[in-house]
């Protein structure tokens, strides 16, 4: 029962924990990168989770209905959920974009190696 | 009268426009590219004074006639988002538009010596959209409309960062990237959570809903969320691991106005979310505060002073002497008092301008010798004497010498902490003075008592254009440290409203 209603959530918390150990573990800039968007994406379907109610229709008033007795779906966690899209998509191009001046700069994508060179250079 | 109405949306929305007109005013053909650069700057700097006219409107409005409360739009909440300035956030939307108006204006020739003249506009267009994003995090009461801010703030930081010349800034600024996002996807989380169990993301409803359901897990988890979120945000040591690169190799005008505004309306925000959202009698706040962020906030003063110590770049010494000092303020949070909390509010706007004025006065540095290394500055104080006299008075307030704004804010924070009875602490605060004291002379002593390197040429004294806005901030230094109506009356009114509850 629990895993069948919560179905999403724990999809939630695979996602969250699959891109933030990626995000921690890989050397590699551009799958620190990927493991980013796979944490912020488990942040979206968590909230446009929230919002859905069994059995509730599209935000769109249906006509005829005066007594309220038509169940609506909560409309609000995804227009959040667009913005934080925007800006999911604005922070991956900014970072990607940061790791191609990082190759053209050091010739390198691996942290270990970048960083071994700035101890090279402030020794 | 009408205007005087919508100050709290023109404080967020001027700057706002003003960075696309910034960025579109780009021209790649020399001259026009160095003139519309210039013109970029000017109106930059003219916004930022001007927002620093309309923050000080606010500050006395609401000081006169408590909170103000805007509608956008003239949506009511809970369907418009609402913003609310109360004492809290009218001091600090004073602190980030006066340190926005004093950078900006020492902006200008550092900023040409060291960004490509194709860049400056959009430098500036980005500087702008960075200024937007901060006094929006003051200003707004909607969680969710926060985290928007805080993201513009952040992403045109991370973009100000990158232009740096050292190729260690382009790295500095990814790092920070992906612990600042993480950082805003946990506040993002936490938000997600409280607006599941209240149903709304107004923070004064949420102050209203949230105790009936503030046993529960998921309000439990969310602020868990929010505050190591904004944890990370604020560089709470041991999330402080962003914060030295990004600050030594950015350009000298943003280490500056990021060291003196970024990380304090992080602390803002963890003030707000942690006192007006969840009450400050939350269950999980003897806890978070006192069994985590204290052992912390000493373990950031101690350590960060004494890495602080070792370094061979100014700038990074500054850096790192940062992280310590947002260890006292969260220190403050820690006590948990009126006491505490007025502490960490005057630090917060003391810190700023100390910080500010430290950081300009290595710009100036910068400017001339090309370096702040140590090395390099030997002999200066002969060669410089009003920048480096600059640092002396800076460095005398980061200390905490009486007759400075840095004592004031020690002072306070001693108090409280003998207020509580904890000894200990005071003798942390004493002991991290006296290693303050020690970083501090390195600078003096190698600018003053070391003969010039036989490599380094003779520089004259930094252009007026940058010693002034320099100075502005050390009067201030000074001025706060003997009239401290401003800044104390704010802040004790700030936290008392915080611990009596409700926004």
């Amino acid at each position: 029962m629990i895993v069948e209603n919560l179905f999403n959530y724990w999809i939630v918390i695979v996602l969250m924990m699959t891109g933030f150990y990626t995000v921690v573990s890989r050397g590699n800039l551009i799958k620190k990168i990927v493991g980013l968007n796979i944490f912020q994406t488990s942040v979206f379907v968590l909230f446009i989770s929230m919002g859905k109610i069994i059995g509730g229709t599209a935000p769109i008033l249906v006509q005829g209905d005066t007594h309220g007795d038509v169940v609506y779906s909560n409309p609000l966690p995804s227009v959040l959920i667009l913005t934080a899209i925007v800006v999911g998509v604005a922070t991956t191009a900014l970072g990607l974009a940061l790791v191609v001046r990082i190759r053209e700069l050091y010739g390198s994508v691996e942290e270990e190696e970048i960083h071994g060179m700035d101890e090279e250079e402030a020794l | 009268m009408n205007l005087v109405q919508h100050l709290p949306v023109l404080q967020v929305a001027v700057p706002l426009v003003s960075a696309p007109i910034c960025a579109l005013l780009r021209s790649s053909e020399r001259p026009a590219g160095m003139l519309q650069g210039r013109l970029a700057w000017a109106i930059a700097c003219g916004v930022s004074w001007a927002m620093l006219v309309v923050a000080w409107l606010l500050f006395e409005a609401v000081r006169d006639g408590g909170p103000i409360v805007y509608e956008l739009g003239g949506w009511a909440p809970p369907w418009g988002i609402e913003y609310r300035v109360d004492t809290l956030n009218a001091l600090v939307l004073l602190v980030v538009s006066g340190i926005g108006a004093v950078t900006s204006t020492f902006a200008r020739r550092t900023v040409e010596a060291e960004i490509h003249p194709d860049s400056l506009s959009l430098f500036y267009g980005a500087w702008m959209l960075c200024f937007t994003g901060l006094l929006g995090i003051a200003i707004t009461g909607d969680a969710f409309n926060l985290f928007v801010f805080l993201e513009i703030s952040s992403l045109s930081s991370y973009v100000l960062i990158a232009m740096g010349n050292d190729r260690r800034a382009v790295a500095a600024a990814y790092q920070y990237l992906i612990m600042g996002t993480i950082g805003a996807t946990f506040i993002l989380i936490g938000i997600g959570l409280v607006y599941m169990m209240t149903g709304t993301l107004n923070m004064y409803d949420l102050a209203q809903r949230l105790p009936a359901v503030d046993h529960t897990r998921t309000v439990h988890a969310a602020f868990a969320f929010m505050i190591v979120g904004v944890s990370l945000k604020l560089a709470a040591f041991p999330l402080h691991l962003w914060l030295p690169n990004a600050y030594a190799y950015a350009p000298t005008a943003v280490s500056a106005f990021l060291a003196a505004t970024a990380t304090k309306v992080a602390l803002y925000a963890m003030l707000r979310f942690a006192f007006s959202v969840f009450g400050p009698d939350y269950a999980l706040h003897q806890l978070a505060f006192q069994h985590i962020l204290l052992p912390l906030s000493v373990a950031a003063i101690l350590v960060a002073s004494l890495v602080a110590i070792f370094q061979a770049n100014a700038k990074r010494i500054l850096a790192y002497s940062s992280v310590a000092q947002i260890g006292y303020m969260t220190l403050g949070i820690s006590l948990a008092s009126v006491g505490g909390v007025t502490a960490t509010i005057v630090h917060l706007f003391n810190h700023a301008i100390i910080k500010g004025s430290l950081f300009l006065a290595l710009g100036c540095v910068m400017y001339r010798v090309g370096s702040v290394r140590l090395d390099r500055m030997a002999g200066l104080g002969r060669e410089m004497p009003w920048t480096m006299a600059a640092f002396v008075v800076g460095g005398l307030s980061l200390v905490g010498i009486p007759l400075t704004a840095g004592f004031i804010s020690k002072w306070y924070l001693v108090l409280a902490a003998v207020e509580r009875g904890w000894w200990p602490v005071v003798a942390v605060i004493v002991v991290a003075s006296l290693m303050a004291a020690i970083y501090v002379w390195r600078v003096i002593e190698t600018a003053y008592l070391k003969p010039r390197p036989g490599d380094r040429d003779p520089v004259a004294e930094a252009p007026a254009a940058m010693l002034v806005p320099t100075w502005i901030l050390l009067a201030a230094n000074l001025y706060f440290g003997i009239d401290t109506s401003i800044p104390v009356g704010a802040a004790a009114h700030a936290a008392r409203q915080l611990l009596g509850g409700g926004p």
